[in-house]
């Protein structure tokens, strides 16, 4: 099987497995990074949310050889003590409820504020509806996102 | 914070023994039990009953174990709130710890939303006065002052009359070693801080910064992988495998054939997923292999000349509808619905000789276990069953299937192994909540009275699908309410707010229909049938009429009921489940001729609110949950097998489809009665009597988004 060396969180972390392999899977079954969740494997529902030279993607429908040297940021990434706005943002307007989709759902939102600081509603709804919360904490989502692009 | 820990003994070390602090252990769960009592550093595995403890430490930290399975209704957070009120702590010094279960030393029970708070209420309450009241002795003792003179305030015991101020962690070593008091006085609910107010789950941290903590996330070096195809088709079984090439795949341990299972097992997540696509499995049938159109030919045939068992029957109904002025007849009919929690279904299972270890998300780990020891025949207390959150439950995590499946294959290739379910398998495999069908007929006389009213619900394995003492059950002299279950291979199980979660939308959108028959306001017409419930009841009646009378006029009087907006049309919706009442106004907009749910309104009354911020979220998620498959989700059936998949063909509500939500909540007193589930049933209804309002359409079948009325061609 191939070796990819792959840029993830700023270091290069490197995986034997076949080249169809998803990214999803080399993070959670490789390389020990658990943040990253599996919701539906077909690029249905956003749990597995990971930018990819700083634009969000579905690592369940991205294989580990599309990945080439590009820069990927996982949840575990996205800041060195959870203080990236968005997650500031979560706990403050207290989103969680089971949890499972939010780190996708902060991997989208993160991607959307970066190329979009000051999205407005429309535009948080469109990038957000890729992202399936079974828990229907939606009103929070959006709040959250609000409110982080107040303090960007 | 939180933060997971291993053992009791764990705990203990961790907690406040060691610095000579004050440990009570109680109990988180059940009506009644053991009182709390005061842990020395060691004590008997086996003897008590506690799987909660709370800890004061020397330097004031206090900490409550949560010994319970979280999926996401918060008593997490709830919980340890209740505690903290009671000890008068300060809830930023309050850290609540995860046990890993070890049903060995934790006594576990099951995780239903809504049932967990009420249970608890006083014991929790109990605990935390408890340790307060031993404070405060341990105060008074040391300052040589009565008890009586000295409070506990935000993490503090108070000597008013000296100035003298101590806080918890001094006195928990002096208070360690007092009597435990048997009637440690309760706060009045006016002194609350932090009962009833907005704090922030004490997960957060983890879950935003993608800390592993579901069963999916757990990994052990030297584990093995395994997925199972089971039979497509409800009704039919194994005939033949060929797992030749799957097994020649790469990573690949084995393919083992048990029941209707065939597991292929090895090395990866993605390996077994490539390798699965190989197997060639012929399939016979075994049983009746159904269509959705078949279950709608069965609706009809049980409805018009099954035997249905009668629930509930009050006074004389053929001689009310014989005399009847008017009577309205209608049917309800709704799919089958998949759970899809976020988190698939997965379990890991290790069989060893001396015995087996089980780790996962589960609603129901006691019940697990069991099940599993019958499986092997091994004596439960060699398994333990270690719970991790749970990325969303909705009833499906109640069933222990994916469980017994983790075991038996374990015990068979005799290796540590996860077993996950894809998102295909959760959605394709049953355990489904139930399709039905209500049949309503209400007689009305001259004046507009409902003199009569009968129901009779036909369920496909619905178990009784009709709750026979809900409201109108008192309110109407001549009543029959009749249920009729039909056995299908269809698998099915509880769905948040079993059963209610359809017969709300039916019983509220009949009602709706028959106000309007009676040329009444749909709000007055259920007032009035409830004051005629209180001043002359037709049999008993199980439902308390103040209540439902409070939810009913505050959502009335918050959502303007009754005065004209325009552009908008309202419809009302109540309904009582789950021990708790929440009355809904839907507010519906015309746009491009199709109607949009613009705005719901609810009023709860759910007693005491504990957190007020997870309160909110449970009304607004059980709404958007309600509205979601009420509009767009259904499960339909071509020869025995489901043809929606995955989310693709399965359609889930998303953010663009929430209407804005208001919540209200009745303050009356009352204890907890819960809130996980009864937002839900009462959100169908509402949307529907709205809908009927602007688009003058009744809707009587889910998914609504089936109805023309959506096309905007109605
Ligand atoms: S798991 Fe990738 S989008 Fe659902
Ligand atoms: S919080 Fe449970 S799926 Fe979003």
């Amino acid at each position: 099987m191939p070796v990819y060396n792959l840029q993830i969180n700023g270091k290069q972390l490197t995986a034997d497995v076949a080249a169809d392999t998803p990214l999803l899977w080399v993070l959670r079954d490789h390389l020990g990074l658990l943040g990253t969740k599996y919701g539906c494997g077909i690029a249905q529902c956003g749990a597995c949310t990971v930018h990819m030279n700083g634009v969000a993607m579905r690592s369940c429908s991205l294989p580990v050889s599309a990945v080439r040297t590009a820069a990927i940021t996982t949840i575990e990434g996205l800041s060195v003590d959870g203080d990236h706005p968005l997650q500031k943002a979560w706990d403050e307007t207290d989103v969680p409820q089971c949890g499972y989709c939010q780190a996708g759902q902060i991997m989208t939102a993160a991607a959307l504020l970066k190329r979009n600081p000051h999205p407005s509603l429309t535009e948080i709804e469109d990038t957000m509806q890729g992202n399936i919360c079974r828990c229907g904490a939606y009103h929070r989502i959006r709040e959250a996102i609000q409110l982080a692009s107040t303090k960007i | 914070m939180q933060q997971s820990i291993n053992s009791r003994r764990d705990f203990l070390k961790k907690a406040a023994i060691a610095g000579g602090g004050l440990v009570l252990g109680f109990s988180w769960f059940g009506a009644d039990g053991e009182a709390p009592a005061v842990l020395k550093g060691s004590f008997p595995e086996k003897s008590i009953g506690f799987n909660s403890y709370l800890s004061i430490a020397a330097d004031g930290r206090v900490t409550i174990l949560s010994p319970n399975p979280e999926l996401g209704q918060n008593i997490m957070t709830s919980f340890p709130m209740i505690v903290a009120e009671e000890l008068d702590a300060d809830w930023t010094k309050v850290k609540v710890e995860q046990a890993a279960l070890d049903t060995k030393s934790f006594d576990r029970q099951l995780t239903g939303g809504s049932g967990a708070v009420p249970h608890s209420w006083k014991r929790l309450r109990m605990a935390g006065a408890t340790a307060r009241a031993m404070l405060i002795q341990a105060a008074a003792t040391q300052w040589s002052v009565p008890v009586t003179e000295c409070t506990a305030s935000n993490g503090f015991v108070l000597h008013a009359a000296s100035g003298k101020k101590a806080g918890f962690g001094e006195l928990a070593a002096l208070a360690a070693t007092l009597q435990v008091p048997k009637d440690a006085p309760l706060k009045d609910r006016k002194d609350f801080k932090i009962i009833g107010h907005a704090v922030k789950n004490v997960a957060n941290k983890g879950i935003v910064t993608g800390k592993p903590m579901f069963g999916l996330d757990f990994y052990r070096e030297g584990m093995l992988f395994a997925m199972i195809q089971r039979p497509p088709a409800f009704g039919t079984k194994i005939k033949t495998v060929d797992s030749a090439a799957a097994k020649a795949m790469p990573g690949i341990i084995d393919v083992v054939v048990f029941k209707n299972n065939v597991a292929v097992v090895g090395k990866s997540t993605w390996e077994i997923i490539k390798a699965r696509k190989l197997l060639k499995v012929e399939y016979e049938n075994e049983g009746a292999i159904e269509s959705t159109s078949d279950h709608n030919a069965i609706f009809r045939t049980v409805m018009d000349n099954g035997k249905p068992e009668v629930k509930r029957k009050d006074g004389d109904v053929d001689a009310a509808f014989a005399s009847a002025a008017k009577i309205i007849k209608a049917e309800y009919q709704c799919p089958f619905l998949s759970h899809s929690p976020m988190e698939p279904m997965n379990f890991f299972a290790h069989v060893k000789a001396d015995g087996v270890e089980l780790v996962g998300p589960s609603q129901t780990p006691a019940s697990a276990r069991t099940a599993v020891s019958k499986l092997l025949n091994i004596s439960e207390d060699k398994i333990t069953l270690e719970l991790t959150r749970l990325g969303g439950g909705f009833g499906r995590r109640l069933k222990f299937d994916y469980v017994l499946e983790a075991a038996e294959l374990s015990s068979i290739i005799k290796a540590p192994v996860k077993l996950i379910w894809t998102r295909e398998d959760d959605m394709t495999g049953g355990n489904y909540r139930p399709a039905v069908r209500y049949h309503f007929e209400a007689a009305l006389d001259a004046k507009g009275n409902l003199v009569g009213y009968k129901c009779r619900g036909v369920g496909i394995n619905a178990g009784n699908l009709v709750r026979e003492d809900n409201f109108p059950s008192g309110a109407v002299d001549n009543l029959l309410i009749e249920s009729i279950d039909y056995k299908s291979p269809v698998t099915t199980g509880a769905w948040r707010a079993p059963i209610t979660n359809f017969l709300g939308f039916a019983e509220q959108a009949f009602i709706d229909e028959v106000a309007e028959a009676a040329g009444k306001d749909p709000v007055q017409f259920r007032l009035e049938l409830l004051s005629k419930a209180r001043i002359t009841p037709a049999g008993a009646i199980k439902y308390n009429i103040d209540r439902m009378e409070g939810v009913i006029k505050m959502a009335a009087e918050k959502s303007g009921w009754g005065i004209k907006k325009p552009g908008i049309s309202q419809g009302f919706s109540v309904y009582f489940s789950h021990q708790s009442y929440v009355a809904q106004v839907c507010e519906v907009a015309m746009q491009a001729g199709k109607p949009v749910v613009k705005k719901i309104y609810a009023a709860a009354d759910c007693g005491q609110v504990i957190n007020l911020s997870g309160a909110r979220q449970q009304v607004m998620g059980g709404i958007t949950d309600g509205l979601g498959h009420a509009m767009y989700s259904k499960l339909s059936f071509k020869n025995g097998a489901a043809e929606q998949s995955n989310f693709h063909n399965y359609r889930l509500i998303r953010m663009k489809e929430i209407p804005e939500i208001e919540p209200y909540f009745v303050d009356n007193g009352i204890d907890p009665t819960g809130l996980g589930e009864p937002a839900l049933p009462p959100t169908g209804g509402a949307v529907a009597n709205a809908i009927y309002k602007a688009a003058g359409k009744r809707l009587r079948n889910q998914p609504f988004m089936d109805e023309p009325v959506f096309s905007g061609k109605a």
